[in-house]
């Protein structure tokens, strides 16, 4: 707690904009009791027990669908015994965060971290609450520690015939010393965690009644409608406001910082039609060339620069190609994409000079308070962020907090009135942080028996990080870019052994600004890497599962899901006449991911995605319900990528804006989906995000399997696939 | 002014005639459980249904609606979760994030209560609105065990 013991404004700022990142910023978190709880006293940060029993789990993460909130929930109420249908959970506000020396640690919700970021302290807080409530019953029926028994919530001690509730123990429990020294349970020994037990928060979800941070009303409240420049690096150049003054309900028609102008009315319709009644000049700024063709040259430039930032390398790669028996070369492009949460982006604020309030959904409290920290001009302890629920994230409601910045600054242009900013669908669309766009050439060398000997891979193309967190760029390098790819474990270790291989990246960054997007930077090295697996067990002559196989003795884990996952999908078998299989293997996130896809194409060119066998090792499945709707629902997300995903760039700007010109999956294209998580144990893996590496490229060499057709450029919808 | 019939209440509504329904909802009577995703009828989360047809309701202006025409949203689906539709989706817990739900929900019951058994085909054609974290293997099971459910009564 060094950092956070005496928390200044820039520190703060600092931090939590590097926490943005997906930078663990290493703070040791203690589960010490606090002392300045309101109401209810807490045993600790994490755990309230309320007279009538009912638990209150407090979450530093947030939930948008992917069940962290069930999850974390469940390993407390492992720890601590607790009856579950007394569990409920709320979110502490950033700012009670810092006031408390940041007792609950980050609150970032990204990069698969929802669980296996949290399950170390917030068991560790539960078997310390479980505990002090023991010491409690102790101490009041004067009997030993060890004597007494806890169950559903329940503290019993069989030798007096006394038993008790948590409820009635929490009090006496809160005044006691922390434990010093906490046992977790074995997860062979779990009853409550690793169970498939329902989520938390679903029956509101069926009834309209869960409130999203879009659905936010507060009294007196006046809604705002934004339209940024489309342009990249584009300004207002000019706008009449006289002619939408005076339409219904509109109080005020403003610029906001050269880039926007703001509407605000009473209803945040009226701000929208008013907004789209005006007449905006825009200033298209320097790029007002560039287009999807510019980009892409610029890549293509970079597959063969000299310079380049080294990710991985071993042996000479250069000396075994040209030593090489066969020699195979590829040219991959991945394009920008669009996260398309169902919420658009909003923000809720209330400014006066005294303090700043803001209500919103992220992924990252923490940045979206330092956001509106400096929007408002206000000290760190005048502000803080109440989390409401999330329409989706996907890394959109972490990479940027833009939109809180904005409804801050409108705010702050209205003392004392709260302010709900909108973004249309359209603002959103063409103000993502899009999936970043590269390309990659491979060139791959094998001996005369089809082993391969080298592997070059060059990256060409944007870094994520160089735009959004630029101070986590190590000597210029944007470590992300090779997510995957890395020599070494245990966040994403690549999978094979090959005695000479270069992985580099020369880093081209184009002006549209990129995001972390579900799966990052693993989504095109997964496609690029196992398609050109693929192609080179092609060349060989070899089946792919086995050419695969020779390349990961060294990798059991890697191993394992590949080899489920043929097993389970009946690989070497043949499949139903026209049904083609392919297959991928991926590490991301701390697990380990394969697929195999089944797939026909008609004559006419048409893909049909009949099956997809997956299979996951996370290490510890704490749900499997929610891993098995995480698996389903990363093919959704995948598969949208592969078939539609693209955003294109045109005169300074991106040309889609809505749902009509992106399309995503919907129910007619979705598979079936087998999942089959194989738990190793004794690690934790994240969930939301691995699956989606592999439903690419298992999809692509399908295709190739059932057309003899390499694509090696998506989305799918500008290829033709009729065989070759 | 509007005159329209909401969850089966009459109610009188001061906007302008072009105002869609979405937003009439939303903001004049307080509904917000029938969400915003596209304005546009692509996405399918404002979904309402208007005589039991399930209405994208981001593009249609108050003024096409009379009073006669009854509007449920998914807060008049059921007064307790316990329409068909919505115990299935609890059954196998489909929602996620939950943003698009209430528009899937208001469309599967549209679905089931024209066609009491949909094949797969049926759901293809009818299920179009879009969900990003991708429940829709859920949704597909949960139709079905929705129709069985009712069929046994």
């Amino acid at each position: 707690m060094t950092i956070a013991q005496n928390l200044s404004r820039r520190t703060f700022l600092a931090g939590s904009a590097a926490a943005t990142g997906g930078l663990s910023l290493g703070f040791h978190v203690p589960f010490a009791q606090a002392q300045d709880a309101a109401t209810t006293p807490e045993i600790n940060a994490w755990v309230v027990i309320k007279p009538d029993d009912t638990i209150v789990v407090r979450v530093a993460r947030v939930e948008m669908g992917q069940g962290t909130l069930t999850g974390l929930a469940q390993l407390v109420a492992e720890e601590l015994d607790a009856d579950w249908s007394k569990i409920t959970t709320e979110y502490p506000t950033p700012g009670q965060n810092v006031a408390r020396k940041r007792i609950w640690g980050d609150f970032q919700t990204a990069g698969s971290r929802g669980i296996r970021g949290s399950e170390d302290y917030m068991r560790k807080g539960a078997v310390a609450a479980r505990m002090m409530l023991v010491q409690a019953a102790a101490n009041e029926w004067k009997v030993p520690v060890g004597e007494i028994k806890t169950a559903k919530g329940v503290i019993t001690h069989a030798g007096s015939n006394r038993s008790t509730t948590y409820g009635k123990m929490a009090a006496a429990a809160s005044k006691l010393e922390p434990p010093k020294d906490v046992k977790l349970r074995d997860a062979k020994d779990w009853t409550i965690a690793g169970k498939p037990l329902k989520r938390l928060d679903t029956v509101e979800k069926l009834s309209g009644k869960q409130i999203y941070s879009i659905d936010l009303k507060l009294p007196g409240m006046l809604n705002a409608a934004i339209k940024e420049t489309p342009y990249a690096g584009g300004k207002v150049k000019s706008f009449d406001a006289s002619k939408i003054e005076k339409m219904p309900g509109v109080k005020k028609v403003m610029k906001l910082e050269d880039t926007a102008v703001v509407v605000v009315a009473d209803t945040w319709w009226r701000a929208k039609n008013a907004l789209d009644a005006l007449e905006v000049v825009w200033d298209e700024g320097p790029n007002a060339n560039v287009s999807s063709a510019s980009i892409a040259a610029m890549l293509k430039e970079g597959l063969d620069a000299k310079e380049a930032f080294v990710g991985n390398k071993a042996g000479d790669v250069d000396a075994a190609l040209a030593g090489a028996a066969k020699k195979i070369e590829a040219v991959y492009a991945y394009p920008y994409q669009h996260h398309m949460t169902m919420e658009p982006m909003n923000a809720t604020a209330q400014w006066t000079p005294e303090k700043c309030m803001v209500w919103t959904a992220t992924q990252n409290a923490e940045a979206a308070l330092a956001t509106a920290v400096e929007a408002a001009g206000l000290p760190l302890d005048k502000c803080d962020v109440t989390r409401l629920n999330l329409g989706g994230g996907f890394g959109r409601r972490s990479s940027s907090h833009d939109f809180v910045k904005q409804a801050v600054l409108v705010a702050k242009e209205m003392p004392g009135t709260p302010i709900k900013l909108i973004w249309s669908r359209e603002q959103d669309v063409l103000h993502g942080t899009f999936h970043p766009t590269t390309q990659c050439k491979l060139v791959g060398g094998l001996d005369d028996k089809g082993n391969v000997t080298a592997l070059r891979m060059r990256i060409s193309g944007q870094s994520i990080l160089a735009t959004l967190r630029p101070q986590a760029l190590v000597n210029g390098r944007d470590p992300a870019t090779f997510q995957g790819l890395n020599a070494e474990g245990p966040e994403g270790q690549f999978g094979y052994e090959i005695p000479n291989l270069l992985f580099d990246h020369a880093m081209r960054n184009p002006p549209f600004r990129p995001g972390f997007w579900r799966g990052v930077n693993n989504n095109q090295n997964a496609i690029y890497l196992e398609c050109f697996v693929d192609e080179m067990a092609h060349a060989a002559g070899q089946d792919p599962l086995e050419f695969r196989r020779k390349m990961m003795a060294k990798f059991p884990k890697h191993l394992a899901v590949l080899n489920t996952v043929a097993e389970k999908a009946g690989w070497g078998k043949p499949a139903a006449p026209g049904v083609y299989r392919g297959l991928a293997q991926h590490m991301g996130y701390g697990s380990y991911v394969a697929a195999c896809a089944e797939v026909s194409v008609s004559d006419k060119g048409e893909l049909k995605i009949h099956r997809i066998v997956a299979s996951t090792d996370c290490g510890h499945v704490v749900n499997p319900q929610q891993v098995a709707a995480q698996i389903e629902g990363s093919f959704a997300y995948g598969l949208s990528a592969l078939l539609f995903g693209e955003m294109t760039a045109k005169g300074g700007r991106m040309e889609q804006e809505n749902f009509d010109t992106y399309e995503v999956v919907r129910m007619e294209h979705m598979p079936a989906v087998e999942s089959y998580p194989i738990p190793s144990g004794g690690f934790w893996g994240g969930v939301g995000e691995p699956t989606i590496f592999v439903a690419a490229p298992a999809v692509l060499n399908a295709i190739f399997a059932a057309t003899g057709k390499r694509i090696r450029s998506v989305p799918l919808k500008n290829q033709d696939l009729r065989k070759a | 002014m509007a005159r329209l019939n909401i969850n089966g209440k009459i109610l009188d509504v001061e906007v302008e005639p072009d105002t869609p329904l979405l937003w009439v909802l939303r903001e004049q009577v307080g509904l917000t459980g029938t969400k915003y995703g596209c304005g546009v009828a692509a996405c399918g989360a404002c979904s309402v249904h208007v005589d039991g047809v399930v209405t994208r309701s981001c593009t249609l202006p108050v003024s096409s609606f009379t009073a006669d025409q009854k509007i449920v949203t998914i807060e008049g689906l059921s007064p307790d979760v316990s329409h068909p539709i919505q115990k299935a989706w609890l059954e196998l817990d489909v929602p996620q994030c939950g943003y698009c739900q209430s528009g899937q929900i208001m469309a599967a019951a549209a679905l089931l209560a024209t066609n009491p058994t949909p094949s797969d085909a049926d759901i293809n054609t009818e299920m179009s609105n879009i969900c990003r974290c991708g429940t829709y293997n859920r949704i597909r099971a949960a139709i079905k065990l929705a129709a069985e459910n009712t069929k046994r009564g």
